[in-house]
């Protein structure tokens, strides 16, 4: 964002916002008597409708306004949280949504939005009052007639000692209470102590405020929402003095004041604000970068001042080596600390799903458990982003079609509620996300059916379970018997596997009749560096990922004769097949005297690969290779050596995967 | 040496891109025994040959890779896919880097040549699909034979010649499978 545009920063931080109280309303669902999780939800509205009115979005404020007045007599305990509640204040949640990101005023909008109101009131049981009936944009500040006080209000509040070092300041607050009506402020300093024992950091004054005006109880309570735990507050009604008729004039005028501000607000173009992003980074980062920096600049100056003394030598050399060792390390770390500014917790993905699979249990009438783990897994933003619709693809398939009506579970002999398993991890250079359904799984027949049907399959022809299981991801298929609003709506599995292999990523599936399927995605770190442990295999190198290296052994030519065409060697009681390499990638070369097995391992599963020399460790920015290499199975990538050379990347769960397969066939041999 | 001029809009798929005169700007050069021509306006740079390295389990025809300005672009040897046989590199040999679309992505790809000629227009009045018959190589890999004087100039289908690399009936010429997987 190079141009500070007030309106797209409150976008971001109502995005935010409605994101967290939407996390709340969730939680709620499952902890409905949580008084923290309605203070949650409650003060998120407040904080919504106050930073909407101040930068111009009055229909938002107006609309959450109303939501905030009736989530506040659940806070007040007047009406218990019930699920229906909650729900149509999802509702709201995606109304205000749509509010914020509205430019112009839509009529359409305004009704759906009073729809929601009358829906929210009707559910509260509240016979709907004078304030809360009325068109939302109409009247910023409905007074509620009940608590209102013809008299004005007589206020004395004390903030906590150290209000102050926690961000509050009483000067705001007092301007708040002015913009509510005339107001006449008094300070009470009878607590501040002598001089020698005063702290300048606390807070030791009270204040005394007479306010005059239409402003109601709920109006002041609001002015001290984020203070009032633990502050003195008295509220009292003043008797009526001045004739009323005063402050009602008063308050007119002032809600006069704000309405003008709702209609002239010119519509700017939608395009423009989806083009900018912004990504959030822990300050701690940018201050480890900022040290790097300030470091580079030190070293570049001792660089300058070496070239302008003109040392020669020895001495030139050495100093000149000491500079060298010094650019780099700052440069890695550089490189380590900037790459790290993209990533970003899976959470905020895995988030966004919470809501879907809420509002799926509610359309399909299934009972529904969303279980998130490995939500601190980092992940490139970009990534993050792309991942989100196929991933919303993948839950809407496993809600419909994967699990089962709580009835059929129930027949089943399974708990009724369904669950859905969402969990992340890093796993050598790649993210695996896997999503666990425990429901019926896939029917097989139907899939082959479907698949002769369309001609993949010849009738009768035999093919194993894995590659039926891959038909699913072909395009145009779909094995739902009956579209449903969910699924089926032409968007295939086709276009979740095309979306991953846009990533460089991998779908896979499994599946067990009855017990229910997972899927699999594993995604690059894209332009991630990784460490690297670079071999040779014949005149060949190649880059093992670093993380996937258990450990390096000597083969010994016994040892190398002893086990051909055998392959398997005996690591700590384990026997651990190997790869030889050299003939894996038919090099043509002699073996060296000394070969080295690098043993990996993903998951459990371990590999040893024979390569003719380990060189070391490198460094390595992953490229990817053209699309005509990119389907070859060994090879997840290429890097660039130090000498303009290029070195490709070893495909680790791939080699890992060849090794099991030889394994079962040398098994299979006897 | 990017061209200064942008692709013409008329260009449509599989089919030569002759501007309004009825000519074709190309750089020609030679491989084996066939003089070849690619647009002027796909060719990105002209290098002289590097380090290859070699992509185990590849096509033969796309071979090995290069660090092509820090991106890693694949080698083609045409040779293969005009079923020649394969020869050392002379001090002639170049390799020029083109980028073509395939699969809807832009991809680089430098070609193996063993002489870079110049770069000639070729005209649509003397130029004509390739003949059903008489031809040794697969008759869809090429687009047009062209005469200038004596010589005939072949002006490939690479997007074809490449997009064969994704189906198995492809190429006749040497696969290097990996041997131990089957």
């Amino acid at each position: 964002m190079s141009e500070q545009d007030p309106a797209a920063a409150f976008r971001i931080e109502a995005a935010d916002l409605l994101d967290a109280t939407e996390q709340a309303l969730l939680d709620l669902t499952h902890d409905l008597a949580s008084r923290d999780l309605v203070d949650t939800v409650f003060r998120g509205m407040h904080t919504l409708k106050g930073s909407g009115a101040m930068f111009g979005f009055d229909a938002l404020a107006a609309f959450t306004h109303h939501c905030e007045t009736a989530f506040d007599k659940v806070r007040k305990g007047i009406v218990p949280a019930s699920a229906e509640l909650v729900a149509i204040t999802l509702g709201a949640m995606d109304h205000m949504r749509a509010l914020v990101d509205l430019d112009a005023d839509d009529p359409a909008l305004d009704e759906a939005g009073n729809a929601i109101l009358e829906r929210l009131h009707a559910a509260l049981g509240s016979a709907p009052d004078a304030g809360g009936e009325a068109p939302p944009a109409a009247q910023p500040m409905p007074a509620a007639n009940a608590t209102a006080a013809p008299g004005g209000w007589h206020i004395v509040f004390r903030l906590p000692a150290e209000a102050m070092a926690n961000g509050t300041n009483p000067l705001i607050l007092l301007d708040e209470m002015r913009e509510l009506g005339d107001a006449e402020v008094h300070v009470l300093t009878d607590t501040v102590p002598p001089l020698d024992e005063l702290d300048p950091t606390l807070c030791y004054l009270g204040w005394d405020v007479t306010l005059k005006g239409a402003a109601t109880r709920e109006d002041i309570e609001d002015v001290f929402i984020f203070v009032m735990d633990d502050m003195d507050l008295s509220i009292e009604a003043l008797e009526s003095e001045a004739p009323p008729a005063a402050g009602a004039v008063q308050a007119a005028a002032s809600a006069k004041a704000a309405a003008p501000a709702e209609s002239p607000r010119s519509p700017a173009p939608r395009s423009a604000r989806a083009a900018e992003e912004s990504v959030r980074v822990p300050a701690g980062r940018l201050d480890v970068l900022m040290d790097r920096v300030g470091e580079l600049v030190i070293v570049q100056s001792r660089l300058a001042q070496l070239a302008e003394s003109g040392l020669r030598g020895p001495a030139g050399e050495l100093a000149l080596r000491s500079i060298s060792e010094e650019v780099e390390r700052l440069a890695s770390e550089l490189r380590d600390t900037t790459m790290v500014l993209r990533m970003v917790p899976i959470a905020a993905l895995f988030g966004r799903f919470r809501r879907l699979v809420h509002d799926l249990a509610h359309e399909t009438g299934k009972e529904i458990e969303l279980v998130t783990e490995g939500e601190s897994t980092e992940i490139d933003k970009t990534v993050s982003e792309q991942l989100a619709d196929p991933i919303v693809h993948l839950i809407r398939n496993a809600c419909d079609h994967g699990l089962e009506t709580p009835e059929e579970r129930g027949e089943a002999g399974k708990a009724t509620t369904g669950r859905i398993r969402l969990s992340a991890e890093q796993a050598g250079g790649e993210v695996l996300i896997t999503i666990t359904d425990d429901g019926r799984g896939i029917n097989r027949q139907r899939v082959r059916a479907k698949a002769e049907a369309n001609g993949l399959l010849q009738p009768g022809q035999v093919v194993p379970d894995s590659e039926l299981l891959q038909m699913i991801f072909h395009p145009g298929f779909s094995t739902a018997e009956q579209v449903t609003n969910l699924s089926g709506r032409g968007v295939g599995m086709d276009v979740v596997k095309r979306t991953i292999e846009a990533l460089r990523g991998t779908i896979d599936m499994t599946s067990e009749p009855g017990k229910g399927s997972t899927i699999t995605l594993r995604i690059p770190l894209t332009l991630a560096i990784i460490e690297g442990l670079l071999v040779r295999v014949g005149q060949g190198n190649y880059v093992i990922p670093l993380a996937a290296v258990e450990e390096c052994i000597e083969l010994s030519l016994e040892e190398d004769i002893r086990t051909r065409g055998r392959s398997m060697i005996s690591l700590r009681g384990r026997l651990v097949p190997f790869l030889r390499l050299r003939e894996v990638f038919q090099t043509g070369t002699r073996p060296d005297p000394y070969q080295k097995i690098v043993v990996i391992g993903t998951g459990g599963e371990r590999v040893g690969l024979v390569v003719d020399q380990i060189i070391g460790s490198h460094q390595t920015v992953i490229k990817s290779l053209s699309g005509l290499h990119r389907r070859l199975p060994s090879f997840s990538g290429a890097t660039i050596l130090g000498d303009g050379g290029v070195a490709l990347i070893l495909d680790i769960v791939q080699l890992v995967a060849l090794g099991q397969q030889q394994e079962e066939r040398l098994r299979a041999a006897g | 040496m990017p061209p200064s001029h942008p692709k013409p809009e008329n260009e449509v798929d599989g089919a030569t891109a002759w501007d309004a005169n009825g000519q074709l700007e190309v750089l020609t050069f030679e491989v084996g025994d066939e003089r070849l021509a690619v647009e002027a306006v796909t060719i990105r740079e002209i290098l002289d040959l590097l380090p290859e390295t070699p992509v185990p389990g590849a096509h033969a025809l796309v071979g090995s890779v290069i660090n092509f300005r820090g991106k890693i672009i694949p080698i083609a040897d045409l040779r293969i896919a005009f079923g020649m046989p394969l020869e050392e590199p002379t001090p002639d040999s170049r390799i020029v880097v083109i980028e073509i679309e395939l699969d809807g992505e832009e991809t680089q790809i430098g070609l193996r040549t063993d002489k870079v000629n110049e770069v000639t227009l070729l005209e649509r009045t003397t130029s004509a699909p390739p003949p059903v018959l008489g031809m040794r190589w697969r008759r869809t890999y090429a687009r047009e034979l062209a005469r200038q004087g004596e010589a005939v100039i072949v002006l490939p289908d690479l997007p074809a010649i490449f997009a064969s690399l994704s189906h198995p009936q492809g190429l006749g010429g040497g696969e290097t499978s990996m041997g131990h997987a089957a």
